[in-house]
């Protein structure tokens, strides 16, 4: 697969200048979550706190049910913590403050639209792209679209709908939907969990070039402990419900690395720790 | 193709079967034309009458899609308001329940009494009687809607209206079309029965005089053409929705995997 060119530059005036960026693109201070009350109470969150710099590439990975995704939820808005705070972009409530794409670990593309119109989706609602939407929906913003579709493969697909795609070809939408409108944040919940070993090596790559290109601030939810540390600068395992973070490592590995890298030593130390150390918690 | 074929030859073998039964058993039992007129019979009236029937199914059919609109209108309005809010919801309900509980036959006379006799009790009797399929409808689409759905815009900051407006409704869509079919002929039932009881135009007042002056064949001739008009308008909306919602039956022939 070729990684195409970088995204058209967005500074065309009708443009207001991205958001001031924030020290801290993400911080959560103490927040813990709770569904429902009294006996019937489910801790799914212990009490946590993460920093996240801005531009920094987090790997949360642990074992199945600790609260991984309930984080991602957390960052962005869907819930709010039962205590604690979440800062985004430096204040609370997210998506004001920053451009967030999200792609969820069940792609829910909008079975009445085409794969090209639930791509462009979040033009049509994220400021300042609203604003030219009808506008451009019929050009510069459908070349990115289909630039987009290309650099995961699916330019014959873009016209089809969701039902007529496979699992794997949904998720790859899933991913460009999470990135076509340049998010200053990017919340990742297993967007590779559906693919096959070759695609998602090749999609691991794409996402590093425009995580390198761009530098956004991405916090990535996975099982998978080399896709954590072939991305990530920074790794943070979970526990077992109530999840909290028992560790938090730093990948000291340069970028842009090759696949290759999954196979050396080093590397496969350093997955194997990890690997030990969810062991341990799951029990 | 074949298939589709194969089932309209034997939808309209059905059809015309049910015709000649009943005309072979007319003769046949000898049955009196002021009983049960021969097919034959009304067909004939039909045609002979027609020029003077058309204002009655001009008028008829005006009250039924006057009201019909007005329904559609009042009731998708309602619809997401009791939809879109829980409150709304648990508040209101009773009282819709409640209001379309009333058999509609009962309400005609307060129409009449508050506007007299002729179109508009025709086109309010029509207009309320489809409000409730298509209220129920849009409120259990629009609450049926999949939370998955609405987070994906939740997360890109999208407002109430926004999120109601790219995926409540177009989720709602298959629920809305699967009413309106119910209501179209609701609102036949709606006007003819208003123009029945008070009203001198239409084909159901043109029914009520035929069966008080023993022309049964003219009365079975306006069955007839209510029975056409509810087809037709049916089939309009069948199409209508087969273009608008195709995402939802999703045709076998079109999918690649």
């Amino acid at each position: 697969m070729n990684i195409a060119a970088p995204l058209p530059p967005t500074e065309s005036p009708a443009e207001a200048p991205r958001t001031g960026r924030a020290r801290n693109a993400l911080e959560l201070q103490n927040a813990s979550v709770v569904f429902g009350s009294g006996d019937m109470a489910v801790t799914a969150l212990a009490p946590t706190n993460l920093k996240l710099p801005d531009g920094d590439f987090l790997a949360l990975v642990g074992p199945s049910g600790c609260g991984k995704s309930t984080i991602l939820r957390l960052v962005s808005n869907l819930i709010k913590p039962s205590e604690g705070v979440v800062l985004v972009g430096g204040r609370e409530a997210a998506a004001k403050q920053l451009r967030i794409g999200m792609a969820f670990q069940n792609p829910t593309m909008l079975p009445w639209l085409t794969i090209e119109q639930n791509v462009m989706m979040p033009l049509k609602i994220v400021p300042p792209f609203k604003a030219r939407f009808r506008a451009e929906r019929k050009g510069e913003f459908r070349d990115r679209v289909h630039q987009l579709l290309a650099q995961v493969g699916l330019t014959d697909f873009a016209g089809h709908y969701p039902w007529q795609l496979s699992g794997g070809m949904l998720q790859r939408s899933n991913l460009c939907r999470a990135l076509i409108h340049e998010p200053d944040l990017l919340l990742l919940d297993e967007p590779f969990g559906a693919l096959d070993q070759f695609t998602r090596e090749e999609l691991w790559q794409t996402l590093q070039d425009l995580y390198l290109d761009r530098k956004p601030t991405v916090l990535l939810v996975t099982h998978d402990l080399r896709e954590a540390g072939f991305l990530a600068n920074r790794i943070c395992v979970m526990s077992a419900r109530p999840g909290r973070i028992i560790s938090d490592e730093t990948v000291n590995i340069p970028q842009p690395r090759d696949i290759d890298m999954i196979y050396s030593p080093e590397f496969v130390e350093m997955t194997q720790g990890l690997r030990e150390l969810i062991a341990q918690v799951r029990k | 193709m074949t298939e589709k074929n194969r089932i309209r030859m034997m939808s309209f073998s059905l059809l015309f079967g049910f015709f000649l039964m009943w005309e072979v058993l007319c003769v046949l039992l000898n049955v009196s034309d002021l009983v049960l007129p021969r097919p034959s019979e009304i067909l004939v009236t039909l045609w002979v009458k027609f020029p003077i029937l058309l204002p009655h199914i001009i008028q008829t059919l005006y009250s039924t899609l006057t009201g019909f609109v007005l329904g559609v209108g009042i009731g998708v309005a309602l619809g997401v308001i009791v939809g879109t809010s829980k409150v709304a919801y648990a508040v209101a309900y009773p009282l819709l329940v409640g209001f379309s509980s009333i058999p509609k036959v009962a309400v005609v006379p307060i129409f009449v009494l508050w506007f007299g006799s002729g179109t508009t009790p025709a086109i309010l009797t029509a207009m309320v009687i489809c409000v409730f399929p298509i209220v129920v409808n849009i409120a259990t689409g629009l609450a049926a809607t999949e939370p998955d759905l609405e987070d994906v815009l939740k997360t890109l900051g999208a407002s109430k209206s926004e999120i109601l407006w790219n995926v409540g409704l177009p989720r709602t869509m298959p629920y809305f079309f699967a009413a309106l079919k119910v209501a179209i002929t609701l609102s036949f039932v709606g006007a003819v029965l208003s123009e029945t009881v008070a009203s001198n135009r239409g084909i159901g007042n043109v029914m009520m005089t035929a069966s008080s002056n023993f022309q049964v064949s003219l009365v079975f001739a306006g069955l007839i053409i209510l029975a056409l008009l509810g087809v037709a308008l049916y089939a309009l909306f069948s199409v209508l929705e087969r273009r608008v919602t195709g995402w939802a039956t999703r045709g076998n022939d079109l999918s690649i995997t």
